[in-house]
Formats: C-alpha cells, structure tokens, sequence
C-alpha cells in the first residue's frame, strides 16, 4: 500500500470517529441531546475549548510545570535505576539479599504513595517527581540489572582475552550493554515518568495539566476535561517523537534502529 | 583474575609456547553429575608452530583452547606458557572466537583500537594502528561500520585485526571460519596464513574440518569422541610453505596424507555418532 492510500485511510478513521460522535450528541438518537452532551460533550465544543486553552498564556505554564517534573522524574528514576542495576548486577550477595525487598516495592501499586508523598514533599513539583521516580526506576532497574547480567558471554570472554581490566570491561562491555537495555526501555520510562506527573497533580496540586483536567471535572465541565485529555495526547506524542530522535542517534550500531521496544 | 605479566624475555631455550601436561577438565552438570570432558591431554606447541586439532563433535576440541586461554582451570594437570605455570587468563596469547565476538557498539575501527587500550597505548595512536590492520586485512573502507553492517568474512577479518594488532606471541583459534561460506572459508584461510607467514607464531587451530588443518598446520592432532577424550594421533604435515590453500588441495602428498589422517578420525567420528546423533 502507498503512503498517501495508508495516510488517507488513517485519517478517515479519525474523521469517521468525530462524525459517530458529533451525531450522536448533537442529533436527539439516544435521547435528549442536552443531557447527552452533558456527559459526552460534542467534537467541535472540545476542538474549540482546546483551541481556546492552546492560544492563552495560562495554559503554557501549565504544560511547561508538567513537562519539568517528567523530566526530574526521569532523570532521577533513570540514574537509580542505572545504579543499583549495576550494583546489584555486579554482587551478587546484594542482589540475593534485597531481592524480596524489591519484588514487594515493585509490586505496590504506585498511586497509593501519592497522599504519602504529598504529605512529605508538599503539593509542589516534588511530590510528583517522587511519584514518577518510583515508577520510572524500576522499569530502568530492571532492564539495566537484566542487561548487564545478560552480555553475551562470548564479547564478554573475548573482551577479557584482549586483556581489558575490570574496568575497562564495565566501560566498553558492561556499560554500553546495560545502555542499550535502558534505551529498549525508554519509551516506557519515559511514559511512566508522565503518568507520575500527572496522576500526582490530578491527586493534590495547584499547577499542571493533571490539575487542569481535575479541576475541570470537579466542576462537571466535561469539554474541559476531553480538551485537557486532547492536549495531554499532543503532549504525550511530542515527547514521544523527542524520545525517538534521542534514541536513533544513541543507538546508530542497532540493526534496526528506531524500532520500539 | 590473575595474569601473567611479563612480556618477552627471559624465556628458557627451547622451551615451548604453550605445554598441557596431563591435563584432564571436568564439568558439573544439572544434578551434580560429573561431565569429564577430556582426560590425559599431553600437547606442547613450539614457538612458531602451527597445530591444527581435530576431532568429532563434543570431543572437547574447544575444552583444550580454552585450558591454554586460562578461561577454563583444569581439573589435574599442568598448564605452562614459555615455562611457566599459567595462573589465569593467559596474557600471552590472542583468541579468535568461533561466533560473533565483537562488541556490536562499536565501529570496526574502535574494536580493534580497544585491543590496544590496555597496552596503556594513546587513543590516537591507538587508532592510527588499527586503521592500518583493518586496512592490513583488507578492510581499509569499512572501518566505520559497525558489525551489523559487515559480512562474516568481514567479521572476521576485523576480529583477526583485534587479535594480531596485541602482537599475542600465542595464537588460538576455535573454528574461527566454521559459520563461513567454502570460498570465505579459503580466502580467511589464506590471509591467516599471509600474515602468520610474515610474523610466525604459535599457533592452536581447532576444526571439524581436516581439510583445512591439513592445508594450514605444521602437525595435526586428532583427538578421540568424548567423553573422557584424549589424543588418539599426531600427525606431522611435511608440505611446503608458502601454501596457497586452494591449490595444495590437489597435491598427491595432500591426499596421502589426507587418507591417513582420515582413518584415524573415522573410527571416532563414527564412535561420536554411535554415542547420539549430532
């Protein structure tokens, strides 16, 4: 199939979608298209609102808050989890010894410290960057443990029959090995790292786009919340495309490069 | 892990490169269960000698190369290189792997420079030298790719740089041209003995394939079906040097001693069978 068939079909389907929905809530099918349209809201009111929150000032900070504490969630979960992957890759005593400790911190549902850390960090930025953190470090503690325990053992041998000392094989095995792992990861990690965000500030904050959608449900206002959720899905997808570009430059030695992970 | 540190020097007269004694290595299996992989291993190779060793699958061909790496301890025996005694990896000597064994993140070029790295030689230099080997081993427009993007052959060939750029005064190699094609197979076969030819070492070379031992080696080892296995024949390959491989196929002198050295590998390649199916 060519690009622009594929293209043309792609957005019919998103066209087709709006149309179901518009008909629906602006037609009387189902009922009364007042009390629908209380519930459902109708595609041209959240094109517009969407519109109206893209083109004030407000909204941008609201973005740029959330944007900052994906990021810190990120980077702090990412460089945990490099660490402790490697420590705990590299000993294996360490590793026997917490790992009860760290299946039953993987295994809590994440959402449930958020009161928690609201109550330690405040309702700012770092009540949520300590959300992300615990859901971004494990994804990263995973993959990088799983990564350097996992270097093929035939590099490996012939990287120490070169004569490369333990430390030049954790910088030229090892290291790029658990990267690589990491980076297979980095479209989870990074998306984690926003729900953390999110969920935090839709959970007790004053900034962000979490708070933003929480605040227009609290007051019933159903075309705030789908255009809050219409920017989030832009937000998220523009991340998503930085993530890309950031991983096919790193990871250029990969036979297939740029594919998902 | 240990190893041994001088370079050159001080090596007794007439000594050997490498000297297995002995030397039996042993595996635990699942359940505990002893696996006795070869037993009463007696091999010494001179200074620039190259011994080919063949032998049925699951012979322990590989089990020897690696007691002489230092990569596997044997359970008795005696293990010298030059003299003395081998207390870990085997500093002396290079290894060229039968699989894959670059390090897929890196450029041909900086796999062969990070040879050097723990010479304590400089960077820069450290890749002027490997620009001339990949270009020694006919690679000179790749050194930019990386693995994926390199044939076998030319795996290889990078992999062969690796080694040699080390200047190791040892050489073991485990079926290093096993996964090529026939034709890869003799141009591989050749270049090595090129650039053996002009920097003679001690060489083990292990493979399946008697062709290639005969058409590469000073002397042919064939070791018997496993387990337990031991050395069952040596034979001397008296053909002239410089060989081209493709050529000394059609000797008579080849064929002799191909059908001697065959006799003697076809009782344990059928012993090997007979034991389960490959």
């Amino acid at each position: 199939m060519n690009r622009l068939t594929l293209l043309a079909l792609q957005i019919l389907v998103g066209l087709v979608g709006l149309a179901i929905w518009h008909v629906l809530t602006v037609y009387p099918v189902l009922g009364s298209p007042k009390q629908i349209q209380f519930f459902f809201s109708t595609p041209g009111a959240v094109l517009a609102r969407t519109w109206a929150e893209m083109t004030t000032p407000d909204i941008w900070g609201h973005l740029w808050i959330t944007l900052q504490e994906t990021v810190l969630a990120f980077l702090f979960g990412a460089a945990g989890g490099i660490a402790f992957g490697f420590l705990f890759a590299r000993n294996a005593l360490l590793a026997a010894v917490f790992d009860p400790y760290i299946k039953a911190a993987n295994a809590l549902p994440r959402v449930v410290l958020a009161p928690i850390f609201a109550l330690w960090f405040g309702l700012g930025i770092w009540s949520k960057v300590a959300l992300g953190f615990t859901l971004v470090f494990f994804i990263v503690f995973f993959n990088v443990y799983q990564g350097v325990r996992e270097v093929s053992p035939v590099v490996l041998n012939n990287a120490r029959m070169l004569g490369l000392s333990e430390r030049g094989l954790l910088r030229h095995v090892y290291w790029p090995s658990a990267l690589t792992w990491m980076f297979s990861s980095l479209h989870t990690a990074v998306g984690f790292a926003l729900v953390g965000a999110v969920v935090g500030e839709y959970l007790g904050s004053s900034a962000g786009l979490g708070y933003k959608i929480h605040e227009a449900e609290s007051v019933f206002d159903v075309t705030g919340v789908f255009a809050g959720m219409l920017i989030l899905t832009v937000f998220v997808i523009v991340i998503d495309a930085v993530v890309t570009l950031i991983e096919n430059r790193l990871l250029v030695w990969r036979p297939q490069a740029g594919g998902h992970g | 892990m240990g190893e041994i540190g001088r370079q050159d020097g001080g090596d007794r007269p007439g000594t050997d490169a490498v000297r297995l004694e002995d030397v039996a290595i042993a595996f635990v299996l699942k359940g505990g269960k002893r696996y006795v992989a070869v037993e009463h291993i007696d091999l010494a190779v001179r200074p620039g000698e190259f011994v080919a060793v063949v032998g049925p699958t699951g012979s322990g061909k590989s089990t020897i190369l690696n007691a002489a790496a230092g990569l596997l301890k044997p359970a008795s025996g005696r293990v010298t290189i030059f003299g003395d005694p081998l207390p870990g990896l085997n500093a002396r000597a290079g290894y060229l792997f039968q699989a894959d064994a670059l390090m897929p993140w890196k450029t041909a070029l900086d796999n062969v420079a990070v040879a050097l790295e723990p010479k304590g030689i400089a960077r820069s230099e450290a890749r002027d030298r490997a620009r001339a080997w990949l270009g020694r081993v006919g690679l000179a427009d790749f050194v930019d790719r990386y693995p994926h993007m390199l044939s076998g052959g030319q795996r290889k060939r990078v992999a062969l740089a690796q080694m040699l750029i080390r200047d190791p005064e040892i050489l073991l190699m485990d079926e290093p041209f096993g996964p090529l094609d026939a034709q890869t197979r003799q141009i591989m076969g050749n270049l090595l003995l090129d650039l053996w030819a002009s920097n003679r070492k001690a060489v083990i070379f292990v493979t399946h394939d008697l062709e290639e031992a005969i058409a590469l080696a000073d002397r042919v080892i064939v070791l018997s079906a496993g387990p337990a296995a031991g050395i069952v024949g040596t034979f001397p390959v008296p053909l002239a040097r410089p060989r081209d491989i493709s050529e000394i196929r059609l000797e008579p002198l080849f064929h002799d001693l191909y059908k001697e050295i065959w006799s003697c590998l076809r009782v344990e390649v059928s012993r090997a069978y007979a034991a389960g199916p490959a």
